[in-house]
């Protein structure tokens, strides 16, 4: 009898943690249409633009009265699951990436129109800009900041040993060689997470075989079964050699560290580099060049991805959402964001420059100077294609400079095929 | 058993008893499981239903024929499963057969060999991690290549970090493989070894000639433990570096089409219904095994 | 066995030695401060112990959070599992009926899936099974609870109706004919009779469950999209990335996940002991 009794009893805990649940994964939706609240969710979870992030969330509530519920994930969670994530139970505004990136989303319908939000911000960008939140003539994304790729190197290394800044490939590789030589590890490198290799391919897929092959490649109109492709591995074997052969194992945070005390020479990165390193002794003796010309003359194509915002399908009718976009398009909201992360490049015209350290004026110069801006490989090319079929593809390569072009055709003809 | 006339009632409440669960494992184990059969015929976006189209036996070549990863996986899950069975299971008997004397301290041993069964793969994977980083690792300084140029990064090589994630997997395998084992030698009949010591056999002859085939039982169940533990493996690789990299598993190649950013839903599909052929295997094994002498 | 036995105890010594290395190597590092070992590096004994790395990892890790959330999916989860398997059990073992073996057959098959296979089309069903906004923020099951827990359930249900049933099969048949006799409906024979004294089965592997549940990762990995909903061990792979640089924070971090686990074991090491083998002995 004390048995049954107890199963009862195990059976009303069970059916009574039913409302518990509830009211954990239930709720008012934050897209629900009072439009006084709203939600972001963010995968800018390391320190530096995570403050940022907050303080434009901040300087909404402040000025809007409104609510924001800020989600803040690590970066790769939300680009790995980012599929699932927008169709299953997304924030209303997401952080998220220009290019095709976007637009194969904005074509799956998990992101909503913001051409509304346009009317009010529109006037903060040039046409560029426009052009890179736009699908089908609708616009998807509202630009926060952007970012050129570069080589990242200490001036004091530089000055200890002699070295001068490259103008070509081979003054590169040169260097690298002597690099070797004077004890240190030429090239830093953080391949684990498979991504950032995407910016050497692309700037040596650009420097040898120019820009509009690289948007080409990445739309597959053009083939990767071919010598043009060949070539960029094959210049990339002359550098092989120089790059940390630890890559495979560390994050680019962590190799940053190499660059940060002297053990490395150079670093190809983002400029958010300067998220990772702090310490005003080591910014301060930071510097970079453009990477190098190869085949193509000059060094005039950039890779410049765009961060921004987007919206999720079902805050479609969330006026809270709307607002809070438009806020983030302002050069006031872009400031307050700045004002934390100095390493990007704020997009909104009329947002503060004055501020701007030596290296983002140098980058600033950098992208106006330039007459083609890439995203980055995986916001220029199909996600599946990036994501499955590059990021091992070029692990493989930084294992063993092995690369099978025609393997990478048959992938990319099936993946384009279906997408 | 039971086979009398049961009224209506009793023939209700036994419906109930048996349909409940029965609806429960068919709704979210079978017919999941004959849908990814389906599925790994078709391409598919996931959005709509009406999206899906025919695909034949596409997805199939594409993983075989051209997908990088799936021949290196299938490698990985077969030195995974040969690791476990040559060297992680067999070494879990052991410390069962050495523990099964009456050694001083046993128990406190069964306790640390057993404690890292307690721990999810998820954080078997940390641990290791913090065992194995490249100049702050505990093995590296051991070893005292930590800082220099000659460290191993563990689970960053990619030569190295297959058997590296098997050595942590290990740690935990031996243990659950030692308490199933040494349950299954303190069930067994104390007379076997009596008439074994009396004809003469030496302990060596006793445990191969006496007790292992009488633990037949036990056996089974630990090869078929070890077959599905080495098809399942996933947490792990996950944890280490997303099963990419030296790591790739099928568990985790139908993850990356399934539901990351590369979205495949054929192509992941068909790549379950592999993993689910190359399972079924051990499952039928076991199960004609198990209910044969049921019946 | 008359041989010395200093062989055998070198041999376990050294064993022990290994297999405590990792767990003491974490430990260690979780109470080193992380100014410590950047100064002296981890491999040394000098600089202080604390336990600021435990008190930090707890509050900005998030890890209440986590830990109320694994109890919402454990509790519901291993009772289900327990009632819905000792029903079936109690059906099949008690009861000769035309599919019972075939339908113990598949349920024991289930369980022994790679839970991969079934990823996708759960995924998909869940996604299209509409819930008011009430009950879940997504409208759908994504992102609930409930999905987690009912696929635990189907998961684990396979396991236990196996042990179970073999377990309930070594009951006397007297027990329950003795009371049909007397007009007990099958029911009664279920709570009063055969419940009662499956009782030991049931604290065994109710144990097993509540931690086997406790270490899942790949369910909530796949249906739990907030970060703040995600239970224990999904939760400490999301730390791991969010302190990937403090070696000492994800040491805390895992010590912290370890010691409920290590709790449940210790106070019921006996019924988890027995819960591992009962599937591997009766039958």
């Amino acid at each position: 009898m004390t048995q049954s009794r107890r199963t009862v009893l195990k059976g009303a805990a069970a059916l009574g943690a039913i409302p518990i649940l509830a009211a954990c994964t239930g709720g008012d939706p934050a897209s629900s249409s009072d439009g006084k609240a709203t939600s972001l969710g963010s995968g800018l979870a390391d320190a530096v633009p995570k403050s940022g992030i907050q303080a434009m969330v901040d300087g909404f509530q402040t000025s809007s009265g409104d609510t924001v519920r800020l989600n803040v994930m690590p970066r790769d969670q939300l680009v790995n699951n980012i599929s699932t994530y927008l169709q299953a139970n997304p924030e209303d505004v997401i952080t998220w990436f220009a290019g095709y990136r976007m637009r194969f989303y904005a074509d799956k319908g998990l992101l909503a129109p913001i051409d509304d939000v346009w009317e009010k911000i529109g006037a903060n960008f040039g046409t560029g800009l426009a052009a890179a939140s736009s699908h089908e003539g609708k616009k998807y994304l509202v630009p926060n900041y952007n970012y050129p790729w570069v080589v990242f190197y200490r001036k004091s290394v530089f000055q200890q040993h002699g070295y001068q800044v490259p103008k070509t490939f081979d003054a590169l590789v040169a260097l690298c060689a002597q690099m070797k030589k004077d004890g240190l590890s030429p090239i830093a490198f953080g391949g684990k997470d498979g991504w950032p290799a995407m910016g050497t391919f692309d700037y040596l897929n650009m420097r040898t075989n120019g820009y509009q092959f690289h948007v080409d490649l990445c739309a597959h109109k053009e083939s990767w079964d071919s010598p043009k492709v060949k070539a960029v591995f094959d210049n990339w074997k002359a550098l092989l050699p120089y790059q940390d052969t630890a890559a495979l194992g560390q994050s680019w945070q962590q190799a940053a560290k190499n660059l940060a005390n002297k053990k490395s020479g150079l670093y190809v990165i983002g400029t958010f580099l300067l998220q990772e390193i702090t310490d005003k002794s080591v910014v301060d003796d930071l510097d970079f060049f453009p990477f190098p010309e190869i085949a193509v003359e000059g060094t005039e194509a950039v890779e410049a991805p765009i961060d921004g915002f987007v919206m999720s399908k079902r805050a479609e009718k969330n006026k809270a959402a709307k607002d809070f976009l438009a806020y983030l398009g302002t050069p006031a909201a872009q400031d307050a964001y700045a004002a934390k992360d100095p390493s990007n490049l704020q997009t909104a015209a009329g947002a503060n420059t004055s501020s701007f350290s030596p290296i983002q004026k140098k980058a600033a110069e950098l992208i106006a100077a330039s007459k083609n801006v890439s995203q980055f490989f995986d916001r220029d090319a199909l996600p599946a294609m990036a994501s499955n079929v590059m990021i091992p593809a070029l692990q493989g390569f930084v294992k063993d400079g092995t690369i099978d072009t025609r393997g990478l055709e048959a992938q990319a003809k099936t993946l384009y095929a279906s997408a | 058993m039971s086979k009398l006339r049961l009224s209506r009632s009793d023939r209700v409440v036994l419906a109930v008893m048996v349909g409940v669960p029965t609806l429960v494992q068919a709704v979210l184990v079978w017919i999941p499981t004959l849908l990814s059969i389906g599925l790994s015929f078709t391409r598919w976006n996931g959005l709509a239903v009406s999206d899906i189209e025919p695909a034949g036996l596409s997805n199939y070549r594409f993983a075989v024929e051209d997908y990088p990863p799936f021949w290196p996986a299938v490698a990985h899950n077969v030195i995974w499963l040969a690791f476990l069975a040559l060297i992680a299971t067999p070494l879990g008997v052991a410390l069962a057969v050495v523990l099964d004397q009456n050694i001083r301290g046993s128990r406190i041993y069964q306790s640390i060999f057993f404690t890292p069964v307690m721990l999810s793969l998820v954080l078997v994977g940390i641990i290791w991690q913090l065992v194995y980083a490249r100049d702050d690792g505990l093995l590296n300084n051991v070893l005292g290549t930590a800082g220099t140029p000659g460290a191993v990064d563990w689970f960053g090589d990619p030569d190295v970090n297959l058997w590296a994630a098997l050595v942590a997997t290990a740690w935990r395998h031996a243990g659950y493989i030692m308490v199933l084992y040494l349950a299954g030698l303190k069930g067994l009949d104390p007379t076997l070894r009596e008439a074994a010591a009396i004809d003469g056999a030496n302990g060596r002859q006793t445990l191969f000639r006496v007790v292992f085939p009488a633990m037949k039982q036990i056996n089974v169940l630990v090869v078929v433990i070890t077959f599905i533990e080495a098809l399942r493996a996933f947490d792990i690789a996950y944890v280490i570096n997303r099963g990419t990299n030296g790591l790739e598993l099928l568990s985790i190649l139908v993850i990356q089409n399934l539901v990351g950013e590369g979205q495949v839903i054929g192509v992941g599909s068909a790549l379950a219904v592999l993993l689910l052929v190359v399972s079924l295997v051990p499952i039928v094994i076991y199960l004609v095994r198990t209910f044969r002498r049921a019946s | 066995m008359r041989r010395p036995r200093y062989g055998t105890h070198l041999f376990l010594l050294f064993m022990a030695a290994l297999w405590l290395a990792p767990l003491l190597w974490t430990l260690y590092t979780a109470l080193r401060p992380k100014a410590v070992t950047d100064k002296y590096g981890y491999w040394s004994l000098r600089g202080p112990l604390n336990l600021d790395n435990f008190s930090t990892a707890w509050t900005q890790g998030q890890l209440p959070t986590y830990f109320v959330n694994s109890i919402y999916i454990t509790v519901p989860a291993v009772l289900l599992t327990l009632a819905l398997a000792a029903m079936m059990a109690f059906a099949v073992s008690r009861f000769t009926w035309k599919f019972n073996i075939t339908l113990l057959i598949l349920f024991t098959a289930g369980n022994m899936l790679p839970p991969q296979v079934l990823a996708a089309p759960l995924f998909e069903m869940f996604k299209h099974t509409p819930l008011p906004y009430s009950l879940s923020t997504s409208g759908s099951l994504l992102d609930t609870y409930y999905a987690v827990i009912a696929v635990e359930v189907a998961f684990q249900l396979g396991f236990c109706t196996f042990v179970l049933s073999n377990y309930m099969k070594t009951l006397p048949v007297e027990l329950t004919e003795a009371a049909l006799v007397d007009g007990a409906g099958v029911w009664r024979q279920f709570r009063q009779i055969i419940l009662p004294l499956t009782r030991p089965a049931l604290a065994a592997l109710g144990t097993l469950q509540v931690i086997w549940l406790y270490n899942d990762f790949f369910w909530p990995l796949l249906f739990l999209q907030t970060g703040d909903r995600l239970p224990i061990t999904t939760g400490v792979n999301a730390l791991q990335g969010q302190f990937i640089q403090n070696y000492n924070l994800i040491a805390a971090g895992a010590t912290i996940t370890v010691i409920p686990a290590l709790i449940v074991y210790l106070a019921l090491q006996r019924h988890f002991v027995a819960g591992l083998t009962l599937g591997a002995n009766k039958g």
